[in-house]
């Protein structure tokens, strides 16, 4: 936090009982804006960048404190939206956080992320204890397909990651026919095994709760028809994944 | 010392009654986990299967499978009742079989004759005409003193639920005190009492006289009902099976004499552990056979049952018993009072299967042995059926022997009792001050006839104006209701066995009730910070709002709106405070309609805050229905905001989730065959919300 200048985010919302982004309970701030456009994003309002409310680093600070004595095992998570759209202002948010002994969590696709602005991404890294990294695909092209965007760059953020030692947990959803064929979870093992930061793997199977957000924002669903994928299904994904994951690093394949 | 008391450690409670002492002296907390825990024995399964047929058979006949119509329930009225005599480790039922409703008419004839008839049975009219010309019951003597203003209230609903025509329950019997000391002990005690009374016969003196009189009939046919059942409980109990025998008399007689509101047991398994400690060590019974006589106690107190109107379980959403008993806590010594009872109580749930009754209610602190937090996690997560309740919050003032009546009423065992005061509807309350006293729905001049609002937009101060002068004449009307009606209750249906097994001077909270706190709550800040413009009808009164713009919602953690719900209650209990309470009753307030929120919401017209006439409020102090939109904490922060000093009977926010929004059920954490080192920061989970994040550890 700078004393002479307070920079402000563009924030979504924010919830005071989040379970499911990082360890414990923890605050989640939702960041307004993602250059992505996944076929199954939960939460396409928080697509467009420069809405939301603009909120300071103390405003954010003073909801987590109220209450902090529900995330004494938890933190605070930043997530979206893309949170590294507004990288300083994030920068900015957990500087303060760490300041004040909180542990921070950044959900990120890594997208944004440019070996050119290594300088600033560096001030990040300082004060971020943890990375939910999402993967969307094991092969550029597939990764196009489905996002519209490159792979290249959340790999280059992965590889920053773990140079700075900080560690990181992949997510990687899997949704019915697009990303849930063997060979493609088994890449995908191989292809996030030999990250030495490497500590977790969250399987989100594919579920159809965004779906009426589309509807409120006059969007057509690009899955529509598409079913849920079962808790059964998402739990051999994982070990799929992680018999990947095991090949790369007992170098057995 | 006496020979029941071998081996027990002495002090003043072999003096004086005082079952705290002698807990606080003898208990063993345990700290380990739940592998000691023994499963159902044959026999157990056996009477279960036995237990379900029956239920069975009683939802098949529309929920009612035997009433009685003849005998009056009294503590001695009926023989023995079994399901099955030789496998029962414990037993007793209310009548002479299992799912036999009692007839108890001391409380209203009219709705024992009703309870009745709406499930197809008919009261002896002998028994009719006798509570009808010569015996005067609760009911009858409440509604001879009641004002004409008290009876408008009343049907309008802006007071409701008052217990004028059924019990009002909601007292505690210490019925440890039985198994510690005998019933023979306990009467010497109360003669001593007797003995022990002023001797101006002024008006108090002579009531207390005859309760203890009564208090001492009621010893004697407890001793008998034992008798029934071929057990002498004149002495202490020789052991755990005996000790909860006795306890159980004890809750027997109570529910056979009165059929209340909420009838809950105490706080008794730390209790009854000091007996299984002292017979384990001495090999007198193992392990397995001390569940045994638990899964059979619990399976007793799931079959209490009593006879009820329909529209009585409409109010109370289903047929509930409230059998409350209260789990764990710490001692204000800083030991956990969690013992080995205290799992098995809850292991019930799993040798039995879930249910709701009895209301298995842990005092939750954040020191409890993380053990036992866990065991409570997982049991939560399997069965649903656990209450949690703040015991960091509650012993400051109860101190470590306090239990819960119904679902929050906190008083300490044996010491304090409740008034219960049913709910004056705050919402409704807003919009008399702003038609002047007169009712939305029936347009009857119910409250008196102050100036009404007349403009067509509301102005806050205004409103807050007009409705501090009628929430103060609704304080008043609601406060002289309950003394009359808690006059006649101890005058015609006196809890005789429950007040023997009370000290001999008791506290009473004088409990009163508010429903509809986020609906007046909301109300105020649209008209604070919205603009709302009144709808009326062709005699101009509102009877419809509209909001144009938006406001702050309570369940937001915001302020501004919160500190609107503080105010609107620390205001009405200082207006409760004013007006005198029967027997020095120390006036305290709930916000706790867990269920009859949507009767309450049906009876209030359209209010400011957009909700429609009729709509549901939000049940206790939960913010209304999807107005709250930052999480589960911030709504628990706002109502953590309303002054628990003056809301001692409790606050309710009541939230259901799913459990995948409670953390992740799957592992996150890579195993250890893959995994290159551990994570910097602990992952442990430190409280019940985090138990599904478990699996991190306990896979790894």
């Amino acid at each position: 936090m700078t004393e002479e200048y307070s920079p402000k985010g563009h924030i979504h919302s924010t919830e005071s009982f989040g379970t499911v982004d990082g360890p414990g309970v923890r605050f989640v701030v939702f960041f307004q804006g993602c250059p992505m456009r996944c076929l199954y994003c939960h939460n396409p309002d928080t697509w467009t960048p420069g809405k939301g409310t603009e909120m300071t680093v103390e405003e954010i600070l003073r909801e987590y404190k109220r209450n902090e004595v529900f995330y004494k095992s938890g933190g605070i998570t930043a997530t979206g939206g893309e949170p590294l759209m507004q990288l300083s202002f994030l920068t900015a948010l957990f500087s303060a956080a760490k300041k004040e002994g909180i542990q921070t969590c950044l959900d990120t696709s890594g997208i944004m992320y440019q070996e050119e602005k290594q300088k600033e991404y560096e001030k990040l890294f300082q004060v971020l204890d943890l990375v939910l990294l999402d993967i969307k695909h094991s092969t550029e092209e597939d990764h196009k397909k489905l996002t519209a965007q490159s792979q290249k760059h959340i790999l280059e953020f992965a590889h920053a990651l773990e140079k700075a030692g900080i560690p990181m947990i992949v997510r990687h959803v899997v949704v019915p026919g697009i990303t849930d064929s063997r060979e493609h979870l088994l890449r995908l093992g191989k292809l996030i095994g030999g990250f030495r930061n490497l500590k977790g793997l969250e399987v989100l199977p594919y579920h159809t709760m965004g779906e009426v957000k589309y509807k409120n924002l006059g969007l057509d669903y690009p899955l529509a028809g598409l079913e849920n994928l079962s808790p059964e299904k998402a739990k051999e994904a994982r070990n799929i994944i992680l018999e990947g994951i095991r090949q790369v690093r007992t170098g057995k394949s | 010392m006496r020979q029941e008391w071998d081996s027990f450690t002495g002090g003043v409670w072999e003096k004086e009654i005082n079952v705290r002492d002698f807990i606080q002296k003898n208990y063993t907390p345990y700290d380990g986990d739940e592998s000691f825990l023994a499963g159902p024995t044959e026999t157990t399964k056996e009477l279960w299967a036995q237990v379900m047929e029956l239920s069975e058979e009683e939802r098949k006949k529309g929920g009612v499978l035997d009433m009685d119509t003849h005998i009056i329930s009294t503590i001695t009225s009926h023989g023995p009742g079994y399901l099955n005599k030789e496998k029962e480790k414990i037993v007793g039922f209310q009548t002479d079989k299992p799912f036999k409703r009692a007839l108890q008419p001391n409380g209203g004839i009219r709705m024992a004759v009703k309870a009745c008839e709406d499930n197809g049975y008919h009261v002896d009219p002998e028994i009719v005409e006798f509570y009808t010309k010569y015996r005067k019951t609760h009911n009858d003597g409440v509604f001879d003193a009641y004002s004409p203003e008290m009876r408008a209230c009343r049907s309008s609903h802006i007071i409701t639920g008052l217990p004028d025509a059924y019990g009002r329950g909601r007292i505690i019997g210490d019925y440890r005190r039985v198994a510690l000391y005998g019933v023979d002990r306990l009467i010497e005690d109360k003669e001593e009492q007797k003995a022990g009374t002023r001797s101006n016969m002024y008006e108090d003196v002579i009531r207390n006289r005859e309760e203890l009189s009564e208090q001492i009939k009621a010893l004697k046919e407890l001793k008998q009902l034992g008798t029934i059942y071929g057990y002498d409980i004149s002495k202490p109990a020789t052991n755990v099976q005996e000790a909860i025998q006795w306890l159980y008399f004890g809750y027997l007689a109570a529910i056979k004499e009165q059929n209340g509101a909420a009838m809950s047991l105490g706080r008794t398994s730390t209790f009854l552990d000091i007996y299984a400690e002292r017979d384990l060590k001495n090999g007198t019974f193992t392990e397995e056979q001390i569940q045994e006589f638990i899964d059979h106690f619990i399976m007793k107190l799931r079959l209490v049952k009593f006879a009820r109107t329909p529209e009585y379980n409409a109010l109370f959403s289903g047929d509930p018993t409230w059998v409350t008993e209260s789990i764990g806590g710490m001692g204000i010594d800083g030991r956990s009072m969690v013992t080995k009872m205290s799992f098995r109580y809850l292991h019930t749930l799993e040798n039995l299967g879930p249910a709701p009754e009895p209301n298995l209610t842990v005092l939750w602190s954040t020191r409890l042995p993380k053990n036992f937090k866990r065991f409570c996690a997982k049991t939560s997560i399997a069965s649903s059926s656990i209450q949690y309740e703040n015991d960091d919050l509650m012993r400051v003032t109860h101190g470590d022997d306090y239990a819960i009546a119904c679902c929050v009423s906190s008083m300490r065992v044996g010491k304090e009792m409740q008034f219960f005061g049913a709910r004056a509807n705050l919402a409704k309350c807003l919009l008399y001050a702003i038609n002047g006293g007169v009712d939305e729905i029936t347009k009857k001049q119910v409250g008196p006839k102050y100036r009404p609002i007349t403009s067509e937009y509301l102005d806050y101060d205004e409103v807050m104006d007009r409705y501090n002068d009628m929430s103060r004449w609704l304080s008043h009307v609601y406060v002289n209701a309950l003394n009359i009606i808690h006059y006649m209750h101890d005058k015609y249906c006196y809890e005789r066995i429950q007040m023997a097994l009370h000290d001999k001077n008791v506290t009473r909270w004088f409990a009163t009730g508010i429903a509809g706190l986020s609906v007046i709550t909301d109300s105020l800040s649209a008209i604070k910070y919205a603009k709302v413009k009144t709808i009326r009808d062709e005699n101009g009164i509102v009877v419809d709002f509209e909001v144009e713009g938006d406001y702050p919602k309570f369940g937001n953690d915001d302020d501004r709106v919160d500190e609107i719900a503080y105010k609107i209650v620390k205001d009405f209990m200082h207006y409760v405070g004013t007006t005198q309470t029967y027997r020095g009753g120390i006036p305290t307030t709930s916000i706790l309609t867990i269920t009859s929120n949507v009767v309450y919401g049906k009876n209030t017209g359209a209010t400011p805050d957009g909700r429609k006439a009729g709509e549901p409020f939000a049940p206790g102090a939960n913010p209304m229905h999807g107005r709250d939109s930052h999480g589960a904490v911030a709504s628990l922060s706002s109502v953590a905001k309303l002054p628990f000093k003056e809301c001692q009977d409790g606050i309710s926010n009541t939230f259901s989730i799913i459990p995948g929004a409670l953390g992740k059920e799957d592992a996150v954490i890579l195993d250890e065959a893959i995994s290159l080192g551990d994570l910097s920061f602990s992952m442990e989970p430190d409280c019940a919300c985090c138990e599904p994040n478990l699996t991190v550890e306990d896979d790894m």
